[in-house]
């Protein structure tokens, strides 16, 4: 159950994101100025902590979305659905570990 | 006296023969476009914000060299086709289940369905008919490769 939720809350999330970042690239048909600014909005502390949720939101919805299709497709999927909501786990660990501190140091660190 | 009771493994009576059964071409649309979701947009994240410096490498320069290259181009046209239309129909199942009321659910669907179509659209254009050359761009703010006006 709590796969689904997490799911469909990640789901939901990545859609809102989704309008926003068409809106916002959108601004390069605009100016480069226009663009540049509503960059150094997304450069903003506050906002570099709401990307590295962004990308764990996605990391989950990718890798549960695998895991529903093996229940779907595979025919051992179902038995092994909650080995592989575990596996899912750990790979959203251990992608977690490899991305957010990167990001987190290019938004916390000045530009050179 | 007995009564008939149908058989309970009776198969559920199937749509009208004939009818395009779209849930089904749904269902398999969020799973195919999933698969190659992964791929476009963990490639997407790993080119923007992990190579090099992320996120402060981003500005309008690196966007105009990428889409420089009908690559690019290509790869974030799929992208937002397919996330749009995966998002959109992502919510629809969530507003089906929880819009109780008909007409909020309608008004709900139908935002859903316009967001879509502008947001696919307007992404569509940005990227066909981004020039990073454009005379439309302040003399000041034009890239160095730019032929000087």
């Amino acid at each position: 159950m709590w796969s689904w939720v997490l799911h469909r809350i990640t789901g939901v999330a990545i859609y809102f994101f989704l309008l926003v970042h068409v809106l916002d690239t959108a601004m390069i048909r605009v100016s480069p100025d226009a663009y540049d600014a509503v960059m150094s909005t997304y450069k903003n502390p506050i906002m570099g902590l709401g990307e590295t949720a962004l990308v764990i939101a996605i990391m989950f919805h990718a890798f549960n979305g695998l895991r529903i299709i093996l229940i779907d497709f595979w025919s051992k999927g179902a038995k092994y659905q909650r080995l592989m909501f575990w596996v899912v786990i750990g790979l959203w660990i251990v992608g977690t570990a490899g991305f957010a501190p990167i990001h987190l140091y290019n938004v916390f660190t000045e530009p050179h | 006296m007995s009564a008939i009771i149908e058989s309970p493994r009776q198969p559920q009576q199937r749509a009208s023969k004939g009818r395009v059964n779209w849930e089904k071409y749904g269902w398999l649309y969020m799973r195919a476009s999933g698969v190659l979701l992964i791929i476009l947009i963990f490639g997407h994240l790993f080119v923007n914000l992990v190579q090099g410096e992320g996120i402060k490498a981003i500005d309008f320069a690196f966007v105009a060299g990428k889409y420089a290259t009908p690559f690019w181009q290509i790869w974030d046209v799929v992208m937002l086709w397919l996330a749009m239309i995966h998002g959109s129909n992502g919510m629809r199942t969530i507003v089906n289940d929880y819009a109780s009321n008909p007409l909020v659910r309608r008004i709900l669907l139908g935002a859903l369905f316009v967001a879509a179509v502008v947001l696919i659209v307007l992404g569509t254009l940005v990227v066909f008919t981004f020039d990073p050359c454009s005379t439309l761009i302040p003399a000041d703010q034009a890239l160095s490769f730019c032929p000087a006006p």
